[in-house]
C-alpha cells in the first residue's frame, strides 16, 4: 500500500555554500534507507546561495518529514518539494555512437532529426549527440539509439524550477528579524 | 567582546575564545595533533581547568553531565584520529538528548589532508549526522569566527553538540586576534516565531477540555521555563505527566504531578493516555517509548504540542494545534487566557490507577517482602536521606528505570541520564560532569554492574580530582533488561547477560576511594548513610536480587493502555 502511495518529488534545497554540506544533506536521506534517484547542486537566482535539487520516489508523509529534516540543517535556508505537475523539469543526456553508423544505417539520421537532440561533435571514429527535456523524451532516444549500439550514454541529473514563487530573498531577510 | 587584535597562534585563540564563552572548565584528552592547545592550556591552568579523564568519550560523558547541571554549555577535546572517534558514542547521545556541547578535535596538518597519514581521520564525516553543526577549521584566522558560532549553535534554540575539527598547522600559525560574539547565522533561525492565533487556538481548546492531560519533555528544563510550567499546571489544573528527560521541571511531590509515561512508565498516566480529550505535549517528541504503538496512541484526544523544532511537529504525532516557539515564553503567553481550573474527577482517576500500581508493583519493589534486597528499596533508602535534594545520575537499563521511577526530586535539573541514545557507560563520566557543574549538590551515580564496566577507568579521574561522586553500583550479575526482555519474549533463553563480575570494592579501594558492599537488607540504609555522610567521593556496591523484572512495561509494538503490570 506504502508503495502505491510513492509518487516523484522534486526536493529544491537553498543552502549556503559549505564544505560538507552535501555530507549532511544525504545522511539524511541514508538514515531513512531512501535511495536518491539524481541529485544536482548549482547556483541559485541569488548571489552566493546555492540550489540542491534532488529527485526521490517516496510518499508525500516522508518527504515532508526529510524536508523537514533538511531544513533544520544550520546552512540550510530553506527547502521545498513539489509533484512533477508542480515543477518545469529537464534533464540532459549525451550518446555517444560510432560514426560509421550514419552511413551504415541511415535511418539514425532520421531519429536524430525528429528526436530534436543535437550533435555536439562528430570524428570519423564516433559522434556525440545530446538531448534536452523530460525523462521520458531522453528514454524514448536512448531505446531507439539502443539497438544500433551505443559507446556510451549517460544523463543527467534533474533540474527544475516550481511554478510556484520561491520567495528566498524574503526568506533570508525574515532571518535577519 | 575584545575589539584589540593581538598576534598569537591558532592554539592560543582556542583557548582564548573559550574564555570569551565563559568556560572555565574542559574535559579532554591530548594527543599528537592537538598538543598545540595542550601547550596553550598549560600556559593557561590559572584561568582554565582541564580535567584529564580516561578515555575521551569519558570526555564527553562528563561535558554531558556538566551541562545537565550546571545549564552551559560542555567541552570536550581530544586529538585526531582514535582520539577523535571515541568522541562519537557521546556527540550521538548529546545530539538526540539535546545537550549543548562543543568538542574540540585536532586534525593532522592540512598539508597531509587525504594522505592517510597517521592519526588522520574523516572526523567531519563522521560525526556529520550526530552534530547540530561541524567543521573543520584549516586555517588560524578563522578559529575565533567559528569558535563564536560554535557557541552559538550549540546553546540557541534546540541544543546540540558541534564540533569544530582544527588543523595541526592552523593551530600553530600566528595571526591577528580578536574576537566577537556570534548573535546570529543567516540561514538558520534559532527560536521560531510563535503565531498568536496558536496561543488563542490552543487556549480553547484547553479551557473546553474535560479531561485534559500534560505530558512534559525536558524542554521545559532546557528552555528554564519550570516557573511558567508551573504555574499553567497550577492555573489550569491539569494532571502532568513527564518524560524521562523531563523530571525533575515538576517536584515529585507535586500535588498534579501524575508521574512517568511510556514503556516502564506509570500505570495512570499510560492508561489515560488513551482516554483524555486534549493531550498537551510541552517540550517533548513523543518518542517511540513514550508512544508505543503508534497508530493507537491518543487517537481520541486533540494533541496540542509546545514545540521549538519545527522538525519536531507532526513527526510522529500529528498536533491540532502546534506552538512553535521557546516554552519559556508560549507558557508565559498563554497563561493569561488560561481558565483557573480543577479537574477533581478526572485526577481522581490518575490516583485510583495509581492506587492500582501501588499495591501490584510499587510496595512490593520499595518494601520487599522477598529476601533479596530489591532495586527500588535501595532509590527509597536514597531519598529517605536525601530527602529528594541531590543529582540522580543513571546509566542505562533496569536501575535506570528503577532509579526514575523511584527517585523522588525537589528541584529542576536533578536528572541525569542516557535518555534517546541509551548508552550504557554514560553514567560514571556524566556525574563527574555533573557534580563539577553542580559542585554544592549531592551527586549519586546509581549504575548497573553492567554499564558501570563500560566506563570504569573513569575511577582514575574521580581520584585524581577528589570529584565528591556517590557512586551506586545495583549488582544483579546480569545485563538485567536484555535478561528481562530475554525472559519474557525469548522462553528465557540467557543469552551473554551472565556476568561473572570482579570485586568491585577492591577495584574502588585500588583508587583509594572508600568503598564497601552490601549484601543483606539490614545493612541496606547504614550503608547509604555513610555514604552521603562521607566527604569526596565513595563507592557502594549493593547485590540486589538476581532476576528481578521492571513492570509496568509496555511491551515493544504495543498500545501504551496496553500496559502490563506484571
Amino acid at each position: 500500500m506504502e508503495e502505491e502511495k510513492k509518487q516523484y518529488f522534486t526536493i529544491s534545497v537553498y543552502t549556503e555554500n559549505n564544505i560538507g554540506l552535501v555530507n549532511r544533506i544525504s545522511a539524511i536521506f541514508l538514515k531513512r534507507h531512501v535511495n536518491l534517484l539524481s541529485m544536482t547542486a548549482s547556483e541559485s537566482e541569488i548571489e552566493d546561495v546555492y540550489r540542491f535539487t534532488i529527485l526521490v520516489k517516496l510518499t508525500e508523509e516522508k518527504v515532508k518529514k526529510i524536508v523537514g529534516q533538511i531544513e533544520k540543517q544550520i546552512e540550510v535556508i530553506k527547502a521545498f518539494y513539489h509533484t512533477d505537475s508542480e515543477t518545469i523539469s529537464q534533464e540532459t543526456a549525451l550518446y555517444k555512437v560510432a560514426s560509421g553508423l550514419l552511413f551504415d544505417e541511415p535511418q539514425i539520421q532520421n531519429i536524430i532529426k525528429r528526436s530534436g537532440a543535437s550533435i555536439v561533435t562528430v570524428n570519423k571514429q564516433f559522434f556525440v549527440i545530446s538531448k534536452t527535456g523530460r525523462r521520458i523524451e531522453t528514454e524514448a532516444l536512448y531505446s531507439a539509439l539502443k539497438p544500433y549500439g551505443l559507446l556510451q550514454f549517460v544523463r543527467s541529473g534533474r533540474i527544475a524550477v516550481s511554478r510556484e514563487a520561491m520567495n528566498i530573498s524574503d526568506i533570508l531577510k525574515d532571518f535577519d528579524e | 567582546m575584545s575589539t584589540n587584535t593581538e598576534r598569537i597562534t591558532g592554539a592560543e585563540a582556542v583557548i582564548r575564545c573559550l574564555l570569551e564563552e565563559g568556560v572555565d572548565l574542559i574535559y579532554g584528552y591530548p594527543g599528537g595533533a592537538i598538543m598545540p592547545v595542550y601547550d596553550e592550556l598549560y600556559k593557561y591552568q590559572d584561568k582554565l581547568t582541564h580535567i584529564l579523564t580516561r578515555h575521551e568519550q569519558g570526555a564527553t560523558h562528563s561535558a554531558q553531565g556538566y551541562a545537565r547541571t550546571s545549564g552551559k554549555v560542555g567541552v570536550a577535546i581530544a586529538t585526531s584520529g582514535p582520539g577523535a572517534t571515541n568522541l562519537v558514542t557521546g556527540i550521538a547521545d548529546a545530539q538526540i538528548d539535546s545537550t549543548p556541547m562543543v568538542c574540540i578535535t585536532g586534525q593532522v596538518g592540512s598539508h597531509l589532508l587525504g594522505s592517510d597519514a597517521f592519526q588522520e581521520t574523516d572526523i567531519i564525516g563522521i560525526s556529520t549526522p550526530v552534530t547540530k553543526w561541524n567543521i573543520q577549521v584549516t586555517k588560524a584566522e578563522d578559529i575565533p569566527s567559528v569558535m563564536a558560532k560554535a557557541f552559538y549553535i550549540a546553546r540557541s534554540g534546540r541544543p546540540g553538540p558541534v564540533l569544530v575539527d582544527i588543523t595541526k598547522d592552523a593551530q600553530f600559525a600566528e595571526f591577528d586576534y580578536s574576537y566577537e560574539k556570534c548573535k546570529g547565522v543567516r540561514s538558520y533561525k534559532a527560536i521560531p516565531k510563535t503565531d498568536p492565533q496558536t496561543i488563542k487556538d490552543a487556549a480553547t481548546i484547553i479551557n473546553e477540555a474535560q479531561k485534559p492531560m500534560i505530558v512534559w519533555g525536558q524542554g521545559v528544563i532546557l528552555g528554564e521555563a519550570e516557573a511558567e510550567f508551573k504555574a499553567l499546571v497550577e492555573k489550569s489544573g491539569i494532571p502532568a505527566a513527564w518524560t524521562i528527560l523531563g523530571v525533575s521541571a515538576l517536584p515529585t511531590a507535586h500535588e498534579l504531578n501524575v508521574g512517568m509515561v511510556g514503556m516502564h512508565g506509570n500505570y495512570g498516566p499510560n492508561k489515560l493516555t488513551n482516554e483524555c480529550d486534549v493531550l498537551i505535549a510541552i517540550g517533548m517528541r513523543f518518542d517511540d517509548r513514550v508512544t508505543g504503538d503508534l497508530s493507537t496512541y491518543a487517537k481520541q484526544a486533540k494533541v496540542i504540542h509546545f514545540e521549538i523544532d519545527p522538525a519536531e511537529v507532526n513527526k510522529n504525532v500529528d498536533a491540532d494545534v502546534a506552538v512553535m516557539g521557546s516554552v519559556k515564553t508560549t507558557l508565559a503567553d498563554i497563561l493569561p487566557l488560561l481558565d483557573e481550573k480543577k479537574h477533581e474527577a478526572w485526577v481522581s482517576e490518575f490516583k485510583a490507577f495509581d492506587k492500582i500500581e501501588h499495591e501490584k508493583v510499587i510496595q512490593e519493589e520499595l518494601h520487599p517482602t522477598k529476601e533479596g534486597m530489591s532495586m527500588g528499596e535501595v532509590i527509597r533508602n536514597i531519598n529517605e536521606v536525601t530527602k529528594g535534594d541531590a543529582v540522580i545520575v543513571t546509566d542505562v537499563g533496569q536501575h535506570q528505570m528503577m532509579a526514575i521511577r523511584y527517585a523522588e526530586f525537589v528541584k529542576s535539573k536533578s536528572n541525569v541520564t542516557s535518555g534517546g541514545l541509551g548508552t550504557m557507560g554514560f553514567a560514571l563520566p556524566a556525574a563527574i560532569g555533573a557534580k563539577m557543574g553542580a559542585p554544592d549538590r549531592q551527586v549519586i551515580a546509581v549504575i548497573g554492574d553492567g554499564g558501570y564496566q563500560m566506563t570504569i577507568q573513569e575511577l582514575g579521574t574521580i581520584f585524581q580530582n577528589n570529584t565528591g561522586v556517590k557512586i551506586v553500583i545495583l549488582n544483579n550479575e546480569f545485563l538485567g533488561m536484555v535478561r528481562q526482555w530475554q525472559e519474557l519474549f525469548f522462553e528465557n533463553r540467557y543469552a551473554s547477560t551472565k556476568m561473572t563480575n570482579p570485586d568491585f570494592v577492591k577495584i574502588a579501594e585500588g583508587y583509594h576511594i572508600p568503598a564497601q558492599r552490601v549484601t543483606k537488607r539490614a545493612n541496606l540504609s547504614d550503608a547509604v548513610k555513610t555514604m552521603l555522610e562521607t566527604d569526596g567521593p565513595y563507592f557502594l556496591e549493593v547485590c540486589v536480587e538476581k532476576e528481578n523484572n521492571v513492570f509496568p512495561m509496555i511491551p515493544t509494538g504495543a498500545s501504551v493502555s496496553d500496559i502490563r503490570l506484571s
